[in-house]
């Protein structure tokens, strides 16, 4: 029985910098997995709302603005409160080192900033995806 | 997940969105939720929205729904795009037009790859129709990936199916006559505010001036701009009455029929196909009948005789 990965890539917040977003999903979709984009400038309810309705295993999140420590806070702890913390949260965009240890006690499992090689993303995800 | 058809039936997201995934992966587990599901169908109405890429399939269905909202109707969303026959992968973006619906809890949307089906639909989606019927959706709304000419499948699904066009296809709606032009029950030509929308009502109503056939209903041809919420108010009405004319004149149940007919031949395909290619049962058999085809030891028509054969013992 076939299981594919369904993943919502999604850009909270208000900066307008989708490039690493759409070149990400592009090559989740090329190994294989069913992507959902969302688009720019979404809530942290919208997110874990569509993640609900797609019912995807993973989401990942990409912001460049400097507020992923409120937004990306918002969607675990929101997935948190839906009891939804198997689903795998990875995100990238422009993250402070120091930021990182910080987010993933929050619940985010895996951080990817600029230079990283999309195949390090797919095996990351296939890797700890749930189920 | 042992009560998930009953809590499908209650309308909770979370079943919904979990069953459609069990019925898209064909897992035994769907199968056995929809026994349960069935008899609670048959109230929504289903209507496909089909036509060719970039005509605003999805900003139409955006404004639709919420039209649907105002009359406080319930509304489920099924958007489907195409899967990569390479990778296996899909992505699926027709929700970027609709994200404002995402926190309204009387709106449920779901992206599909189409996972090798063609004609524009996928495989499970009769499954996703009966599930958000069931869970209490007034309206469900089908969108199909941007069609050329044969991806006509939505005909079968839908109760009212719509053909949405853009001004300046110019001659193409000749060559595309021969698919979609057949199966609409209401035109739409979106983007109105561009150039030529005359010529293109005109030349879809040519269309269906020359079809001979004697039809009870003229085939209305309606003009929109989805991004400025024009003409979507007459079009909600036209579907209406659309639906008011399918009751009257007993074809609502024959299209149903016709529906029930499409979703059993899929599913016994289904389980054929998998039956055959999937279960170890005959998979050593038929990769051995695949080579012998290479060699030209045996022909195709011959392999699939021996392979049905073994069935049908």
């Amino acid at each position: 029985m076939e299981r594919k990965i369904r993943v919502l890539v999604a850009k909270p917040g208000l900066d307008g910098h989708d490039r690493g977003a759409k070149i990400v999903a592009r090559a989740l979709r090329d190994a294989g997995m069913e992507v959902i984009y969302t688009g720019l400038h979404q809530t942290a309810d919208m997110i874990v709302e569509t993640a609900v309705q797609e019912d995807v295993d993973v989401i990942g999140l990409s912001l460049l603005s400097g507020a992923h420590m409120t937004l990306f806070v918002d969607v675990t702890r929101l997935l948190k409160e839906k009891g939804m913390e198997d689903v795998l949260v990875v995100v990238g965009g422009i993250i402070p080192e120091d930021d990182a240890p910080k987010l993933k006690k929050a619940g985010v499992a895996g951080v990817f900033g600029p230079g990283t090689h999309c195949d390090d993303i797919v095996k990351f995800i296939k890797k700890n995806v749930k189920k | 997940m042992n009560d998930i058809a009953a809590n499908v039936l209650k309308g909770d997201p979370r079943f919904i969105a979990r069953l459609i995934t069990l019925a898209e992966n064909n897992d035994p587990i769907a199968a056995n939720a929809m026994k349960t599901i069935h008899p609670k169908t048959g109230n929504a109405h289903v209507i496909g929205i089909t036509g060719v890429m970039g005509s605003g399939k999805s900003t139409l269905i955006y404004e639709l729904t919420r039209e649907y909202r105002k009359k406080g109707l319930k509304v489920g969303i099924i958007a489907i795009d195409p899967t990569s026959p390479f990778s296996g992968g899909a992505l699926l973006g027709d929700r970027i037009r609709m994200m404002e619906l995402a926190t309204d809890d009387g709106v449920f949307i779901r992206s599909m790859g189409t996972r090798g089906m063609l004609g524009g639909l996928t495989s499970a989606v009769y499954d996703v129709v009966e599930i958000l019927d069931a869970s209490g959706k007034d309206v469900v709304i089908v969108e199909t990936v941007g069609v050329g000419q044969a991806e006509v499948d939505v005909v079968k699904i839908a109760d009212t199916t719509l053909v949405v066009l853009v001004p300046g296809l110019g001659d193409a709606i000749q060559t595309i006559k021969a698919g979609i032009m057949e199966i609409a029950d209401i035109y739409v030509v979106n983007k109105a505010d561009r150039s030529g929308v005359e010529q293109a009502v005109a030349e879809i109503e040519s269309l269906i001036d020359i079809s001979c056939s004697e039809k009870e209903r003229k085939t209305p041809v309606l003009t929109t701009i989805a991004k400025e919420n024009k003409g979507i108010f007459e079009l909600v009405k036209e579907i209406e009455d659309h639906k008011k004319f399918l009751k009257k004149t007993k074809m609502f149940d024959i299209q149903r029929r016709k529906r029930y007919e499409a979703e059993l031949v899929e599913i016994i395909r289904k389980r054929l196909m998998n039956f055959i290619f999937d279960e170890s049962t005959f998979k050593g058999k038929v990769e051995d009948l695949i080579d012998q085809i290479s060699k030209k030891k045996v022909d195709p028509h011959t392999a699939a005789e021996e392979i049905l054969g073994k069935i049908l013992k």
